[in-house]
């Protein structure tokens, strides 16, 4: 059972128009690792997030989540078996405070079945949940950051805040879309036990990064994507010394160099 | 030499706790600082009809009423849920229609068709305006303009349901003071009823659905599903107002999908504020009685109205409530830089 990959993604082709945004790209994912999944910009990584995810609708191909073929499936029932995803461009709700924020996904269908949560009531215990789980998240229990409203929020809040949501549906499968963008060194040196924390958790996380030095910190496993075809796939090491990828992706630089950089 | 310089401070008044849904009353003052605004305006609707000069500003008062139970399934629907409809008089037509029919030809008490007007009717509409859930804004509000207009049109051309003549010998209520107070205890249900579910569980959702939708997909919700449930909310509300201004009229006709009923709801909502709920209400209570009040201009009527519909706009745009709840909620004083 656990031989079987929990997520298998097989020729994924999406055409925007006459534009091949994704060529036929295929893999697996399997349970309880972190995949992370990188390119150029415009190679197709979000793409890729938004077919298995049904936030759009692929071409042709087929994703296969648990045993069972997802293709095509709103996103909604997609959430629902456990196949989350953050966003890039953070989706809180603006009007809420934070910690209502979470009452949403909790009053989800897939909440309620799974979570264990005891949700309604009058004494709010989604509020309560919602509460508890942005403590694990990192928002700090006693200040006043969980009762702000969403959007008097900094970045780093806000992309924990997509994870909280992620979190509250008891997920099998995250796919975090650059989780590390837009925040600081510290944050990011914060956030990262947190993700070794969820894949110890059991949560198995696709993870799109243009930070790779953290990322490989983290990473199982690595995919290269360019101009929508899968180039390489194996371990950080692997794949930073495969030719097809310096030259894809960092031109004809060398690869140590950029690295020093990143 | 005397160059010290003064600003305004504004501080919340501190009897919130953290959060605006929790509040810390540490005196009778402050209790009644809370409650007070409710209290006016619970009394002030209930003895509205007894200060009335006569019968015809007692009959402008029930449709003050319907005019606001409009404006607050607008204000629900546009400001809590994301879903500009003009489809008011659309609401208001099919629950005048569904009560006179089941009054008329299966002879039900108006006390009895009402009711099952309210929610019949609300399925229809929702049913109806299932294919437009998935478009936003300003598409949905062209989209829902259509369904009254071509109501009527179709009544017209096909000469259903009485035709142009309309329904006519329907009962009306048991005596006129169950009619007056009926109206305004429903306004009153539904304002408090509405701004207590915008805050549950389930009105939070709402909120997130016009906050964004995206992302209630991602946490595993049918958005369709959501906004079919605040649409049948919403329509079912406008329904009921329909039928009670049928059984008032006695009658039921095309009349009932003239744009009034989805545009007069609007204004009122833009002068009282938006997203406040109690604001379209008293937006009602100012638009309706002065556009009775202009009818002795004839036809530059209207010309008076815009005219002050403009000049609201112009000074205040938020809306007299959202101005209204600032002031009250907040200290002002000057201080010294």
């Amino acid at each position: 059972m656990s031989d079987e990959p929990i997520l298998q993604v097989i020729e994924v082709t999406k055409t925007f128009g006459g534009i091949l945004a994704l060529n036929r790209v295929s893999f697996d994912v399997a349970e309880g690792e972190i995949l992370g999944i990188i390119g150029p910009n415009g190679s197709g990584k979000t793409t890729v997030v938004n077919c298995i995810t049904g936030f759009i609708r692929m071409s042709s191909g087929k994703v296969i989540f648990q045993g069972k073929d997802i293709s095509g499936k709103p996103p909604h029932k997609i959430a629902d078996r456990g196949l989350t995803r953050t966003f890039q461009i953070m989706r809180p709700y603006y009007s809420l405070a934070a910690y209502k924020n979470l009452v949403i996904p909790l009053f989800s269908p897939r909440a309620k079945r799974t979570g264990g949560w005891r949700g309604g009531g009058k004494l709010g215990d989604r509020d309560t949940v919602g509460i508890d789980i942005l403590e694990e998240i990192g928002f700090e229990r006693d200040s006043y950051v969980p009762y702000k409203l969403a959007s008097t929020l900094p970045t780093g809040y806000l992309k924990r805040l997509e994870l909280a949501r992620c979190l509250a549906l008891k997920p099998e499968v995250i796919i975090c879309d650059e989780i590390f963008s837009g925040l600081s060194m510290s944050e990011i040196a914060s956030m990262v036990p947190l993700i070794e924390r969820l894949q110890m958790d059991g949560i198995t996380l696709v993870m799109i990064e243009h930070r790779l030095r953290e990322l490989f910190r983290v990473a199982n496993r690595v995919m290269v994507l360019n101009f929508g075809e899968k180039i390489a796939e194996g371990s950080p090491d692997e794949v930073m010394a495969s030719e097809k990828v310096k030259e894809a992706y960092f031109g004809s630089e060398d690869v140590e160099e950029v690295m020093n950089h990143a | 030499m005397n160059m010290e310089q003064r600003r305004k401070e504004r501080l919340d008044r501190g009897i919130k706790v953290r959060t605006d849904s929790i509040y810390a009353l540490m005196s009778v003052r402050e209790l009644a600082y809370l409650t007070l605004p409710r209290f006016v305006l619970i009394v002030g609707m209930l003895v509205l009809p007894l200060a009335m000069p006569g019968m015809y500003w007692q009959r402008v008062v029930s449709i003050v009423c319907i005019y606001a139970i409009l404006a607050l399934s607008f204000d629900f629907l546009a400001h809590f849920v994301g879903l500009v409809s003009l489809g008011g008089a659309f609401f208001i037509g099919v629950g005048g229609y569904i009560t006179a029919i089941l009054n008329t030809s299966f002879g039900m008490p108006p006390l009895l068709s009402v009711p099952i007007a309210a929610v019949a009717g609300g399925l229809i509409c929702t049913v109806l305006l299932l294919p437009c859930l998935p478009l936003r804004g300003v598409y949905f509000a062209i989209v829902t303009l259509m369904y009254p207009l071509a109501m009527g049109r179709i009544i017209e051309a096909l000469d259903i349901l009485g035709g142009t003549d309309g329904i006519m010998g329907l009962e009306s209520f048991p005596n006129r003071w169950v009619e007056q107070y009926l109206v305004i205890v429903m306004v009153l249900v539904f304002l408090f009823g509405l701004r207590r579910l915008v805050n549950q569980d389930i009105g939070l959702v709402f909120r997130a659905v016009k906050d964004n939708d995206q992302a209630v997909k991602a946490s595993g919700m049918s958005i369709t599903f959501y906004k079919a449930i605040a649409v049948f909310i919403a329509s079912g509300m406008g329904c009921l107002g329909g039928a009670c201004l049928v059984h008032i009229y006695m009658w039921s006709g095309i009349s009932l999908f003239a744009l009034d009923f989805s545009i007069l709801p609007i204004a009122a909502t833009v002068i009282g504020g938006a997203g406040t709920l109690v604001g379209p209400v008293l937006g009602c209570f100012i638009l309706v009685p002065i556009s009775e009040l202009l009818r002795a201009f004839g036809t530059l009527r209207i010309v008076f109205y815009s005219l002050i519909l403009v000049g609201f706009i112009v000074v205040r745009s938020e809306g007299i409530m959202v101005y209204g709840q600032r002031k009250y909620h907040q200290f002002q004083r000057w201080v010294k830089v």
